[in-house]
């Protein structure tokens, strides 16, 4: 009676698992389709993704979107990282607020982040275009480093750096000899999470962008609403291929990070 | 002396944080809830004066309607994630150490692939000659191609693929912590495998099923998109709304006052379920 029941759980969640998997699988078969339509298969080609290299605007929003992630992803870097550094130090009575607010911009939903931004920037009359998207990315990027760099912080023995201290070091140096490399790992996984997200954004970039500046999801979806055609699917592929590449980095990060740590606690106890 | 001389030089590094928080979250959201008390002027404009006529505008039946599609909706897709989601999170618990990781890792990329590319998988599935009617076609169920695109069950279906791995991460936590001799003491003690599920198994795991309700809950009260590619334009949530009526109607005040309405809800959810479960489970999801 048992095994019955472990087959059915088996079972269950083998076909969830397929049917999640189903709607990505028909977008990667169908790039590879000699057919204009993504009914029947017709054949192997890469005819699409060789149109797609010849399209200058969608090539440009592809720019754009690595650009931006890049920058925002760098700004989201120092001020999250330094943000959770100090956090876990001051004893501020706005601490909790502040932790509480700085983590907003994922708890909203991303509607309301867009069209709140979209209201105050013209209201401070800034540029619609690059410093608006990378204002925005920024903001909704920073808590992902933050909360990063936190949970790896609460695990580092703080009397490592206070020892270079008391040995002379300045704070700066002690935070480049020791902090740093210890949450190194957190915050390069931190960095991953959050350019995949830049890179993933529509919502919040459709109130920001501007008439002239467009980025690959924006494109991707004002291309879907008018009907599908299989340069999208090359682009989809392309782009998955992307971001299970950083996933796969990012989680590499971490267990690299926790290895080191369970060899450096035997050597302690040796 | 020393050690003050240290702790007082760490402003410095929370102060871009404070500086960024201050003026990009708290400022943007101040101004929001300014404007939405503002009074809407012809053109895109609007005059600072004090006015709750946004609000009252809200009980007119087109928008109500918005709100209840939209609350419908979630709620619809909240029920069928806790119904598909809890038990793929309660037997992915159960696995060995081997099958857990590989099922981890299985939930999480499509979590991590664009939620666009996953909807666009659908677009060919549901689309009127796409996979879905041709397999049934195929198999004599049905004679001619079903309407299933730009309709209410595909909306569903997207929202619902879009939100279930919060909810299997969410039950998958709390399953795996759970303490198993628990239920072996109630079986021993002559409970039925029912009875040990719903007094034990299920009271221990509602942290978890909560978390996951909320996770889905919240951002299905705001996602748009997902209504606006599958649904066609036929279904027009509070998301749809305030995109409209921030660019195309013009309507600033309105949109804030509606954004206002919709935040005030997610966070109202949020407060309830930081106070239900441990903020520190959301952050290790993350």
């Amino acid at each position: 009676m048992k095994r019955k029941r472990f087959s059915f759980a088996a079972f269950y969640l083998a076909l969830v698992t397929l049917i999640t998997y189903l709607p990505i699988a028909v977008v990667v078969v169908f790039s590879f389709n000699d057919s204009k339509l993504p009914v029947a298969w017709k054949g192997f080609t890469w005819r699409w993704y060789e149109t797609l290299l010849r399209d200058a605007a969608l090539m440009e929003a592809l720019r754009n979107s690595v650009v931006l992630g890049l920058v925002s992803c760098a700004f989201a870097a120092v001020v999250g990282t330094l943000g959770a550094i100090g956090m876990a130090r001051v004893h501020y009575r706005s601490k909790g607020m502040m932790e509480y607010l700085s983590t907003v911009p994922i708890m909203l939903p991303e509607i309301i982040l867009g069209m709140v931004f979209m209201a105050f920037f013209s209201l401070l009359r800034l540029p619609f275009g690059w410093p608006t998207l990378i204002l925005a990315h920024t903001s909704f990027c920073i808590p992902y480093v933050y909360l990063m760099v936190k949970a790896r912080l609460v695990g580092i023995d703080k009397s490592i750096e206070e020892a270079a201290r008391d040995l002379g070091a300045t704070p700066a140096r002690a935070f480049f000899d020791i902090t740093l490399p210890l949450i190194l790992p957190a915050v390069a996984s931190g960095c991953i999470l959050s350019f995949a997200m830049s890179f993933d954004d529509v919502v919040i970039s459709i109130f920001v962008n501007g008439p002239t500046l467009s980025t690959l999801p924006i494109k991707v979806y004002t291309q879907m609403r008018t009907g599908v055609t299989p340069e999208i699917n090359a682009l989809c592929t392309i782009l998955l291929a992307a971001v299970v590449l950083a996933q796969a980095l990012s989680a590499a990060l971490r267990r690299g990070a926790l290895r080191r740590e369970e060899s450096n606690d035997k050597g302690e106890r040796v | 002396m020393k050690p003050r001389q240290r702790r007082e030089r760490w402003w410095l590094c929370v102060a871009p944080l404070y500086l960024f928080t201050l003026l990009f979250v708290l400022g943007p959201v101040l101004y929001m809830i300014a404007v939405s008390f503002a009074q809407n002027t012809a053109g895109t404009g609007f005059r600072w004066a004090f006015t709750l006529e946004n609000f009252a505008k809200m009980r007119d039946g087109v928008y109500l309607n918005c709100f209840r599609e939209s609350l419908r909706l979630a709620l619809s897709t909240t029920l069928l994630n806790v119904l598909i989601g809890y038990p793929f999170g309660y037997f992915m618990g159960r696995l060995g150490a081997r099958g857990k990781r590989l099922m981890l890792f299985l939930v999480m990329v499509p979590f991590w692939t664009s939620s666009l590319i996953r909807l666009y998988g659908w677009l060919i599935i549901l689309q009127a000659k796409g996979l879905l009617n041709n397999v049934l076609l195929a198999l004599g169920l049905i004679r001619e191609p079903l309407k299933i695109l730009y309709t209410y069950p595909a909306v569903l279906t997207g929202m619902v693929y879009g939100l279930l791995p919060f909810m299997i991460l969410a039950v998958y936590t709390s399953v795996e912590k759970m303490d198993w001799t628990l239920v072996e003491a109630a079986r021993d003690l002559g409970a039925t495998p029912a009875r040990a599920f719903l007094t034990i198994t299920l009271r221990l795991t509602l942290p978890g099923l909560m978390s996951g309700v909320i996770l889905t809950f919240v951002p299905s009260m705001g996602l748009f998109f997902i209504a606006d590619l599958l649904g066609g334009n036929k279904i027009v949530l509070v998301g749809s709304l305030i995109q409209d009526q921030m660019t195309r109607g013009g309507n600033q005040p309105f949109a804030a006052a509606l954004a206002l309405v919709l935040a005030v809800m997610t966070t109202l959810l949020l407060a309830l379920y930081r106070r239900a479960t441990h903020m520190s489970e959301l952050e290790g999801m993350l």
